[in-house]
């Protein structure tokens, strides 16, 4: 009997403490490796009373998770701002932003307006900027820099079994553009697009020999680059600003048919159940000198307004070593994805995969 | 008395059957119903075969599902070839605290997690490996050598990972061979073959199933070994079906892959079980 009553405890004490896991205190916080550093959490829980639960995650795992549950299970989320229209119409995944309860001074207005503007559906606005980078090549300058330019070179036989990039649609997008086509152009235009990928195809199964691996995550591409098995690849240019603190030959480059830009967002899943909270974590994190520590763990710059004054001088020159002025003019950001264009892309992704 | 045993009997069944519709029955309805699925429009869904006639219809499909079947079989006949003397050594060649510490050393590599594993063998076998520099410090290659990102690596990562499996039912079934049985097979004139052909092969005939049952299970629904020791070149149903639910959204034919893989495996251990005339019941006892 008192066996049973102290299980009985035990279970009720469990059950408790899955409940309190989940009161309107504690922000649920679904985001990528870096956007919410230990420092930060830590001031945001001292001044606002919250505790914050952050999960890590990227675009993809973020929306299957939302769609899983509904939109439940997190508070705040922040998938890129391209991928906000399509799972919203189809999945129904968020809910709209109170722009009242933003503080938009914060923000550099040209960048909160094209996000606001590219995650408005039926007059809602879904999402507010918060990190943004681009993804480009990272390649050791002293082994590569005379064959790689652009994403097409990564099939030059010069550098045959020493490049990788991922098995992922920013490929397809990054193949396109350096073999003269605009894909974003064709968003809209399924069959255009379609044929656009099938030549991408037959370009990448025709590369398929010269690629070590295709890498998955960024810790492997790291791993492969540094031990120098890999010279050039398809990366995220924050990837190859870390690389070049340990060896100033590696670095990122913005290929020549442009860098493609990307916006991470914060967005509200529709179950959320702490939205004061999670307003309260944007306005927190997008102040100057907060945003600049975000920088300083993730290696890519804010969308708050004056960070750039707290950003590390050595961060600040990676970047401009990388993106002189006419690279930046270039840089294609994504444009929404419209619902039902990742079967389009998936199938190429497969056959890519799958061919000899 | 008697109804106290009768709600015992049904306190016991209690815990069986919710496992068994919790976890296993109602999922997969689930899964089949999102599996008949077909989106037709945002939002819109038909209930159609659509999604098994896109696995029917693209050969990828057809041959990724193929490979990774053959690749699984190849698998267990491998580790089998392996455990079996192995097996035999630890039941019936060593004796005492020996053959307990040999047991144990099956054992420790799962002390660490799977992915621990598969690491350690990416350290031993990427260019800039251990295996790789070995062979160039004594001059067996000049150059550095891959031998990750191939089937060969998927292959060495399976059958390291299943070898317990396989080596403890074995174990088991030998160990209750009796030993005069084997003396016996000497003393009417058999020989080391004969021997193991006869007796011990027919007598561990259980063990061998069901450890080939579950070595064939776990590398057909193995996801991390091949996706990470096959580089670009890993192509296995298993990551076929996390594409489609995680990367695409397309749930609808995930579900529809998750059947046939649920489909297949049950059609190749029921052949399994027919060819070597063994019975379910036998091989689990």
């Amino acid at each position: 009997m008192k066996k049973q009553t102290v299980m009985l405890t035990a279970v009720s004490l469990a059950v408790a403490g899955f409940v309190s896991a989940a009161n309107a205190e504690t922000l649920r916080l679904l985001t990528w490796g870096g956007y919410a550093p230990e420092d930060v959490i830590e001031l945001f829980e001292a001044e606002t009373g919250y505790t914050v639960e952050v999960t890590k995650s990227n675009n993809e795992e973020m929306i299957a998770k939302l769609r899983a549950t509904g939109g439940g299970g997190f508070d705040l989320a922040q998938p890129s701002q391209d991928r906000i229209t399509g799972p919203q119409l189809e999945f129904g995944i968020y809910k709209p932003i109170d722009m009242s309860k933003i503080d938009k001074g914060q923000f550099i207005q040209s960048m909160l307006e094209a996000t606001m503007g590219n995650t408005t559906v039926e007059g809602e606005v879904y999402g507010v900027p918060h990190v943004w980078g681009t993804s480009g090549l990272v390649m050791n300058t002293a082994m590569a820099a005379d064959t790689v330019k652009d994403y097409t070179d990564l099939c030059d036989p010069a550098v045959a079994g020493k490049v990788s990039y991922r098995l992922k649609r920013p490929t397809l997008i990054g193949f396109a553009f350096a073999m003269g086509m605009d894909p974003f152009a064709a968003y809209g235009d399924a069959d255009a697009y379609s044929e656009m990928m099938s030549k991408v195809e037959a370009k990448l199964i025709d590369c398929k020999a010269n690629v070590k691996t295709y890498w998955g995550g960024g810790d492997e591409l790291m791993g492969l680059v540094r031990s120098g098995e890999v010279v050039a690849s398809m990366a995220w240019d924050t990837g190859g600003w870390k690389l070049n603190a340990d060896n100033p030959d590696i670095t990122f480059v913005a290929p020549a048919s442009g860098a493609l830009g990307w916006i991470d967002t914060f967005v509200l899943p529709a179950k959320g159940q702490a939205d004061d909270a999670a307003y309260a974590w944007i306005n927190f994190v997008m102040r100057p000198e907060i945003a600049a520590r975000i920088t300083a763990a993730a290696g890519n710059f804010t969308a708050s307004q004056g960070a750039d004054a707290f950003a590390e001088d050595a961060l600040k020159a990676r970047y401009q070593a990388s993106f002189p002025p006419e690279a930046v003019d270039n840089i294609k950001w994504y444009p929404p994805v419209p619902a039902g264009l990742e079967a389009i892309e998936g199938g190429v992704l497969d056959r890519v995969k799958a061919a000899q | 008395m008697h109804s106290g045993a009768r709600i015992g009997f049904f306190l016991l069944l209690t815990p069986l059957v919710l496992w068994l519709a919790l976890l296993i029955v109602i999922p997969h309805i689930d899964m089949f119903l999102v599996s008949m699925r077909e989106r037709v429009g945002v939002r819109q869904y038909e209930t159609s075969f659509a999604n098994y006639l896109t696995f029917f219809t693209e050969p990828l499909y057809i041959r990724t599902f193929v490979r990774t079947a053959v690749m699984s079989v190849l698998a267990t006949i491998i580790t089998l070839l392996i455990a079996f003397p192995v097996s035999l050594y630890i039941a019936k060649i060593v004796r005492g605290r020996l053959q307990q510490v040999l047991f144990v050393l099956c054992l420790i590599p799962f002390y660490v997690s799977e992915l621990v594993r598969t690491f350690g063998w990416m350290i031993l076998l990427r260019e800039t490996g251990l295996v790789s520099n070995l062979l160039q410090w004594t001059g067996l290659a000049d150059q550095p050598v891959e031998m990750l990102y191939n089937d060969a690596a998927i292959m060495i990562g399976l059958v390291y990972t299943s070898m317990l499996f396989m080596v403890v039912p074995l174990v088991t079934t030998l160990e209750s061979l009796d030993d005069s049985v084997i003396e016996a097979g000497y003393d009417l004139g058999g020989n080391g073959f004969s021997v193991l052909r006869e007796i011990i092969i027919p007598h561990a005939a259980p063990g061998i199933v069901s450890g080939s049952i579950v070595v064939f299970m776990l590398s057909l629904g193995n996801y991390l070994t091949p996706t990470m020791l096959g580089g670009k070149d890993s192509l296995w149903f298993t990551e076929m079906i996390y594409n489609q639910f995680i990367v695409r959204f397309n749930w609808e034919l995930g579900a529809a892959f998750g059947f046939m893989l649920l489909i297949l495996s049950s059609v190749i251990v029921w052949s399994m079980l027919k060819l070597t005339r063994q019975s379910l019941e036998e091989t689990m006892a």
